[in-house]
């Protein structure tokens, strides 16, 4: 028997291997591994996990069917919180949500609780275990604007109430940031989106791609010209954002949204598809999020010297532990308490250089981590070919500047309450990205279930 | 997919198609443009709207094929589909919105280059069935080259053709054009140019000289064309604005020209294509806009 205090080990690509691909990094556990790793689980009679998942998934519940070697028996307990559980597997962070309540973590490894829900969601896609439908359609209509996940749960949920329920997505691919932000090595696309959305199409929902609302048909004329009773607002984030520095417009400065959109959707990576990419031989990513070690990897396998250019500590790093562990072993060099001050351009408009500033850390500040400041006379030019702004995002304008009656703040999100999704619109819930800004995919799951639970709740006393 | 009912080559650069896309349709607008894609492999492509019939439920576009997808587009004959066709996107033409009978008080002058005479068409359309006379310059290399005559003939006030070889119409430069119909003693309140970038800048240089306020159409490198990836970026007074969210129309006067060129070249220009075949290594597969789409 193994040490009970430590995690049965998940086995990875080689990182000098995988740098230079775009294959999933891990291989996920296999049926012995997962039984091995369920068997280490206390089954806590009041599970401190479950307060940790945003859409409390009964993770002992399922963990006690993977221990007995019922895997579909498990996927059904999943499958009653959460629509989409082998995306989720892969890119929850875990480690601040269920695993870090762990009674398992105060003495040794918590349960890998994300890697088991992965391989269960995994065996289920294999296996052709279907969730289950609604015994009969109600006749009543929802439109959810957006497929990435909070769209997708909000869907899933109100089709296993007995809505219809029609999905406009505005780009030609369906999963929103699951297709064009998170790429193919941490998030395989037709071997876990596609087939999760399949799973979400056969609880009966319908889709229909290159409809931008506000643009291609607004919220209101969804209601009164097509009878929708209800609407579900999963927009995601928006616009990307740039530092203000000389130099931003220059050729081979791209937001991080445009070079993650060039490789994840228009697989500009592979050969066979005709999208461009200028991967650069010398990058720098600017910012320290998982969107930046996304990008940084992404530009490290198509064959680039890659530098994270970020202005804290690698503490402060709000990426995932796991992502800057990934990035590290692949070979990005991690240039931190470095803020850039211009991009240094060639007289042919092209990036060839950056001008940094070294920083150190101060005070904290509003968010409570520890501003920082430039130290006097730091300055120096790194030499680079391409430069990825990886800030963040401001909302997009779209549907809010056409929606009448639309509640936002002043950071442009929707306002919508938190249990219930509702915003100041009758009948127009929102949720995830939209409503928060830039946040993870679980979260936005979470406010897609509470935005379907929501729109019962409107449509029942209707 | 979308249905092509109508493929036209219009002269030997530039092509014509009408495409079944009913949302599309029912919600255009003069000055917004749509995003088309061939097929799963294939670019997303912006391209402005020509025409548009709401009844019928179609979109008209226009297109000079320069890179390896609108070459593929070229290859397409009515009864075949785009996989992909998404609008309409950006903002109407600031016009829509305006007071119908100050516009009849203003004198309109529309400035087309190329295939810019495209996205002109439905403009002076619109204008003209709100009973809006406007003037139209309309230029291009030689006689064979022009497109849409006899429709822009239909719609437009006083309509004048231009060839840089005199082969036809005016004799010369659209901006030599329209400093002949100033000194004729014409005035306008507002010019409208679309065309290449490097027509706007000229009559953009002429048009502040001349004092007429001037709104032109930008075309930069897009990617979503919903104001998600930020390629589509220009400098409008010093800020940064997206073609695809803020524009596609802007003041003339305030565009940075020489940035958006520079930017545009990123994928058309010899150094460029240079540039991006060396940066791009193996990865490099057409849509350079010169290569053919080489594999």
């Amino acid at each position: 028997m193994a040490d009970v205090l430590k995690r049965v080990p998940v086995r990875e690509q080689d990182p000098m291997v995988r740098a230079g691909n775009f294959e999933e990094v891990c291989y996920g556990y296999n049926k012995e591994e997962a039984m091995e790793e369920a068997a280490r689980c206390l089954n806590c009679k009041n599970a401190k996990c479950i307060l940790g998942c945003p859409v409390a998934i009964n993770i002992p519940g399922f963990i006690s069917k993977v221990k007995e070697g019922d895997m579909e028996g498990a996927y059904k307990v999943i499958g009653e919180s959460s629509a989409l559980p082998a995306i989720c597997g892969r890119v929850c962070p875990q480690e601040s949500q269920c695993e870090c309540k762990c009674i398992r973590g105060i003495k040794g490894d918590p349960v890998s609780i994300g890697k088991l829900e992965r391989f269960v969601a995994d065996y289920a896609l294999e296996h052709d275990i279907k969730p289950e439908k609604a015994e009969k359609m109600n006749g009543r209509k929802v439109a959810v604007i957006g497929s990435g996940p909070s769209g997708l749960t909000c869907a899933g949920d109100l089709a296993k109430l007995g809505y219809e329920v029609t999905v406009f997505e505005a780009l030609h691919e369906l999963g929103g940031v699951l297709v064009y932000g998170i790429p193919e090595f941490r998030l395989p696309k037709e071997k876990v989106v596609k087939k999760e959305i399949e799973k979400v199409r056969e609880l009966g929902v319908k889709f229909e791609t290159n409809v931008v609302i506000g643009k291609s048909t607004t919220i209101d004329q969804l209601m009164e010209e097509e009878d929708f009773e209800a609407v579900f607002i999963g927009s995601g984030a928006g616009l990307p954002m740039f530092m203000g520095i000389p130099g931003e417009t220059a050729n081979g400065v791209f937001s991080a949204n445009e070079y993650l959109t060039r490789s994840n959707l228009m697989k500009a990576f592979d050969e066979n598809y005709d999208t461009p990419i200028a991967a650069g031989k010398k990058v720098a990513v600017i910012g320290g999020g998982n969107v930046a070690m996304d990008a940084a990897r992404t530009a490290l396998r198509l064959g680039a010297e890659v530098h994270i250019v970020y202005r804290r500590s690698e503490a402060e790093l709000p990426a995932r532990v796991e992502e800057v562990h990934h990035a590290k072993e692949e070979g990005v060099i991690f240039n931190l308490l470095t803020n850039p001050t211009e991009i240094l351009v060639d007289e042919n408009g092209w990036v060839k250089g950056m001008k940094v500033i070294r920083m150190e850390l101060g005070e904290p500040d509003a968010s409570g981590r520890r501003r920082p400041v430039a130290i006097p006379d730091s300055e120096f030019e790194m030499e680079l070919d391409t430069v990825i702004m990886s800030l963040g995002t401001s909302p997009n304008p779209l549907i809010a500047s056409t929606t009448e009656g639309l509640e936002t703040n002043r950071r442009k999100c929707i306002v919508a309450e938190e249990e219930n999704g509702q915003t100041s619109k009758a009948a127009v819930y929102a949720g995830g990205d939209a409503v928060t800004g830039a946040a993870t995919v679980i979260l936005a799951m979470g406010a897609g279930k509470a935005g379907a639970k929501g729109i019962h709740e409107y449509l029942s006393k209707k | 997919m979308y249905r092509i009912i109508k493929a036209e080559q219009l002269n030997a650069n530039i092509y014509l198609m009408v495409v079944e896309a009913p949302r599309v349709a029912r919600h255009c607008e003069p000055g917004q443009f749509v995003i088309v894609k061939i097929d799963e492999a294939g670019e997303r492509i912006p391209l402005t709207i020509c025409d548009y019939d709401r009844k019928a439920g179609t979109v008209t576009i226009v297109f000079q094929p320069v890179g390896a997808s609108t070459k593929k587009f070229a290859k397409l004959k009515t009864g075949d589909a785009f996989r992909d066709f998404t609008g309409p996107l950006g903002c109407p033409s600031e016009f829509v919105k305006e007071d119908i009978e100050d516009l009849k008080r203003k004198k309109i002058l529309f400035v087309g280059g190329g295939v810019g005479a495209a996205p002109v068409y439905p403009q002076v359309k619109w204008l003209k069935e709100h009973d809006v006379d406007a003037d139209v310059i309309i230029g291009s290399k030689n006689k064979e080259l022009l497109i849409l005559e006899k429709e822009m003939e239909a719609v437009a006030g006083r309509y004048y053709p231009c060839t840089d070889d005199g082969s036809y119409g005016h004799a010369g430069m659209v901006t030599t054009m329209i400093e002949e119909l100033v000194e004729q003693g014409n005035t306008y309140d507002v010019c409208i140019a679309i065309g290449p970038m490097i027509m706007m800048k000229f009559v953009c240089l002429l048009t502040k000289k001349l004092n007429i306020p001037t709104i032109v159409s930008m075309n930069p490198i897009m990617v979503d064309g919903t104001g998600m990836c930020g390629a589509c970026r220009l400098l409008v007074g010093g800020e940064v604005k997206f073609a695809c969210v803020d524009g596609p129309e802007f003041d003339g006067h305030l565009v940075d020209f020489e940035n958006a060129m520079k930017r545009q070249q990123m994928y058309k220009s010899e150094e460029g294509r240079a540039m991006l075949k060396l940066q791009e290594g193996d990865t490099h597969h057409g849509g350079c806009g010169n290569c053919g789409g080489e594999k």
